[in-house]
């Protein structure tokens, strides 16, 4: 890297030189460091510096894909013709059908959805056994919006020490502005997120000029309503909080990690003891390791902590100091991955092998241990091998994962879309006509699922001479009935069944009703009784 | 106080107090705590202002809302019912057999017929309209006063034999026994004549006597072959269906001093549009013609 930019100096109040190492020293302290932590204190503000590196472009990719997953997804359109909703993704609540592209799911066949969310539940753990807190540090809702909030923050505002500064001082015009500026966008992207999450429960299009008119339900702009409170106030005010003390998320996550897990790591074998006068320490022979003490990894930190006192609840493995110290460690001359995502596992061996405990709590680490004679890092260095994604845990989790999967797929692909069910008239539960013989009613629900009108025909089997009528219908009573059900509709045809007095020889006879579709191989067959008078 | 004792781990006052060495301190409530508390009681205040809230000797005060859950019941019944009002315009206009073949009209009837016939009609009928001795069955094809949509929707209008009615369906069968009219002998034979025609066990000889019996005093009303007459509300006696029973016992009761059903004139306690939903569900439990 030609220059780093380690601050922007322009905007920094860097009031003492540089050392001779080139490197700034921030004034920066860990306000969520272990140190300070105290349940009685109030909660101190942590200004982000803006990072710039791997991880960072990496981050802006990632916000930008989920971003834009979120926003345009609702406006994709897909064709299903016949009056069927041309949104590719719809939860229509009102007339409970679930869309998704070529995909359509009845309110029966919800427990898809509960396969997704479990197949969810288990990618996670297979994430995070792999990639430890992956999800926080790059996906999460929270962490995307904060991101996005902090660069509104930083275009008005300016960058962390112009922060800092305009928050102690006094107020004025310009103070003013740059406040309202920014929380007036904030407020209009929280305004956006809000209105987007309606637009998967209704036609986008539709619903955005209705709700522009003041002629939404009065459910949209309430949810609208309380998704930008949410939206504003958990991205632009909690922030770090919400990840830190509402959200159970990485108490779980943490639980999950294992020494074979990769994570945001300090690697204080090769970076201890740190000094500020590094250069001048090394040249007087004393032991000094890779950390110059620079706190860029402390300024970067969203969560306001100090990734170089060890694992923490709280990182969010954004992975942002990697890169703030990647570009000091390029600057100095040495190798990247002073912080790194590393396991635990490595982590430790490389500690024995600087001669340190286990602990960091006993830190007598000799540098020259992880240094070969010229000054690199030793090959007895362990370092990331793709071989810990492949071991029993995750290979569990994705036997899980992937059989959930199949099975579901092969599921959906064979799934019927003909239902038929059959209810029994239970008062009366028959009738004897003037010439003596019996007759039941019968509710018949055909669900045709499929996006054309269908004929279907009705028959019965395991009756001798049974004759079907449909309620209110003057045709002449035959063995079979015809009817036609409109498409991606439920009908439930009254259906009379007579029987002649001598061919009933039960009080209760089962039979079953077979609904078949004309012109197709598609048909279901229900069980049920016919009742009469004799009593056995 | 004097006694004020400051926690030295937090700084915080203590509550003074002390059990088993165990001290509380006395941290001041969260603000936002408070200030949500501060709020609910001034929720609490504009509630009891607006909705009725303290209750008196005889009613609660009214709060200037004069929201009540009766003028709610009430606003929520208006609104139903303008929500069908065009549905039931139609059902005004509309003639009975428009309404049974119109698919809208007639979901629309049976449903409303359904839910009218469960407070008016279920009393007697059954609530599967089943009947019962002496009501009739809705159900089945066999009709006393005629089963097609208009000859239901006049015996429900003008009902049966109830004397406010003039145009009230009547009919009455002499009492052959108790009248004097036939012998106890006689009625017995027309009873195995009725069993015959109705297809149950008789006795042949008894019968061809009831059959001679029948056609002198019985087949002016109910017809030469038994087979009633729904114009002057004859029921017919040769199926397998009989209001009062169709056991040799039921039947000679029956003509010895027979039953008369009643049945309000209902054009007085319904709309009509009512009376038209009740004609149009009654026809379509299978039985109407």
């Amino acid at each position: 890297m030609a220059k780093v930019n380690i601050i922007d100096t322009t905007l920094g109040n860097v009031t003492t030189p540089l050392p001779g190492d080139g490197v700034e020293r921030i004034d920066a302290e860990a306000v969520n460091s272990k140190e300070n932590r105290s349940l009685y204190e109030a909660r101190k503000k942590i200004h982000p510096q803006r990072a710039t590196g791997t991880f960072r472009k990496f981050k802006w990719i990632v916000m930008i894909i989920t971003l834009g997953i979120y926003y345009l997804t609702p406006w994709i359109r897909w064709e299903r013709g016949h009056g069927l909703p041309d949104q590719a993704v719809l939860l229509d609540l009102a007339n409970r059908r679930f869309y998704f592209f070529m995909i359509e799911i009845w309110p029966h066949e919800f427990f898809y959805v509960a396969g997704m969310l479990v197949m969810a539940g288990i990618g996670l753990f297979l994430v995070t056994s792999v990639l430890g807190r992956a999800w926080c540090g790059y996906t999460c809702p929270q962490t995307v919006w904060v991101d996005l909030f902090l660069v509104v923050e930083r275009f008005f505002e300016g960058d962390r020490n112009a922060r800092i500064k305009l928050d102690a001082s006094p107020w004025s015009s310009s103070k003013l502005y740059k406040r309202v500026a920014k929380h007036t966008v904030w407020i209009v992207i929280s305004v956006l997120t809000g209105g987007a999450w309606i637009f998967y429960f209704a036609d986008a299009p539709t619903l955005l000029s209705d709700f522009v008119a003041g002629n939404s339900a009065y459910v949209a702009y309430a949810t609208v309503g309380i998704l930008t409170a949410t939206t504003y106030v958990f991205g632009g005010l909690l922030r770090e909080q919400v990840c830190t003390y509402m959200c159970p998320w990485p108490r779980i996550q943490a639980a999950m990690l294992d020494e074979k897990s990769l994570t945001v790591t300090y690697n204080d074998w090769r970076g201890e003891p740190r000094s500020r006068h590094a250069k001048k320490m090394r040249k007087d022979g004393v032991p000094t390791g890779d950390c110059v003490d620079c706190n860029a990894c402390v300024a970067v930190c969203p969560m306001g902590i100090d990734i170089r006192d060890g694992q923490q609840m709280e990182c969010i493995t954004c992975a942002l100091c990697i890169d703030a110290c990647d570009n000091v460690m390029s600057k100095l001359g040495l190798e990247k991955g002073l912080i790194a995502y590393a396991t635990l596992e490595d982590y430790e061996a490389n500690m024995a092998l600087a001669g340190a405990g286990k602990h960091i709590s006993e830190p007598v680490i000799t540098p020259e241990n992880v240094r070969d004679k010229a000054g690199k890092l030793s090959e007895k260095v362990s370092s990331f091998s793709p071989k810990v994604f492949l071991r029993t845990r995750t290979l569990i989790y994705l036997g899980i994962y992937a059989a959930i999967g199949i099975f579901m797929i092969t599921h959906l692909t064979m799934r019927d879309r003909l239902d038929v069910k059959v209810l029994h008239d239970r008062n009366p539960q028959f009738v004897v006509l003037s010439d003596g013989s019996i007759r039941n009613g019968y509710e018949v629900k055909i669900l045709n699922m499929k996006g054309e009108a269908q004929q279907f025909l009705i028959t019965v089997g395991g009756l001798r001479g049974p004759l079907i009528s449909e309620a209110g219908s003057k045709g002449i009573p035959r063995n079979w009935l015809a009817t036609e059900v409109q498409p991606d509709q439920t009908r439930a045809i009254k259906v009379f069944l007579t029987m002649r007095p001598d061919r009933i020889f039960q009080s209760s006879t089962p039979f079953t009703f077979t609904v078949s579709q004309m012109g197709s191989t598609d048909q279901k067959t229900v069980k049920t009784i016919f009742n009469s008078a004799l009593e056995n | 106080m004097a006694d004020r004792e400051i926690d030295e781990a937090t700084g915080v006052e203590t509550m003074g107090h002390e059990w088993d060495g165990i001290k509380e301190l006395n941290n001041p409530l969260p603000r936002w705590w408070l200030w949500t508390f501060y709020a609910t009681i001034l929720f609490s205040i504009a509630y009891m202002i607006y909705y009725p809230a303290i209750p008196l000797l005889e009613a609660s005060t009214p709060g200037i809302s004069g929201q009540t859950n009766r003028t709610a019941l009430k606003a929520e019944i208006a609104e139903a019912d303008a929500a069908k009002a065009g549905l039931v315009k139609r059902i005004a206009e509309s003639n009975l057999e428009t309404i049974r073949s119109t698919d809208e009209l007639a979901r629309f009837a049976v449903a409303g017929g359904a839910s009218a016939y469960k407070v008016y009609c279920s009393q007697c009928h059954g609530s599967g309209a089943q009947g019962g001795p002496g009501y009739p069955n809705l159900n089945d094809d066999d009709w006393i006063w005629g089963g097609d949509l208009e000859a239901i929707y006049t015996s429900i209008k003008h009902g049966i034999r109830n004397g406010e009615d003039d145009d009230a369906r009547d009919s009455l069968m002499p009492a052959f026994g108790s009248d004097e009219v036939l012998e106890l002998d006689e009625i017995r034979q027309v009873v195995q004549y009725v069993l015959q025609v109705s297809g149950q066990e008789h006795d042949a000889e008894r019968a061809a006597l009831g059959a001679e019996i029948f056609g002198d005093n019985c087949a002016a009303c109910h017809g030469d072959n038994a087979a009633g007459d729904q114009d002057i509300g004859a029921p017919n006696l040769a199926d397998a269906i009989s209001l009062y029973g169709n056991s040799a016992e039921r039947l000679e009761a029956q003509i010895y001093n027979p039953q008369h059903g009643v049945m309000p004139a209902w054009q007085t306690r319904l709309s009509d549009e009512t009376i038209k939903q009740l004609a149009v569900f009654v026809h379509s439990r299978g039985g109407g013609e």
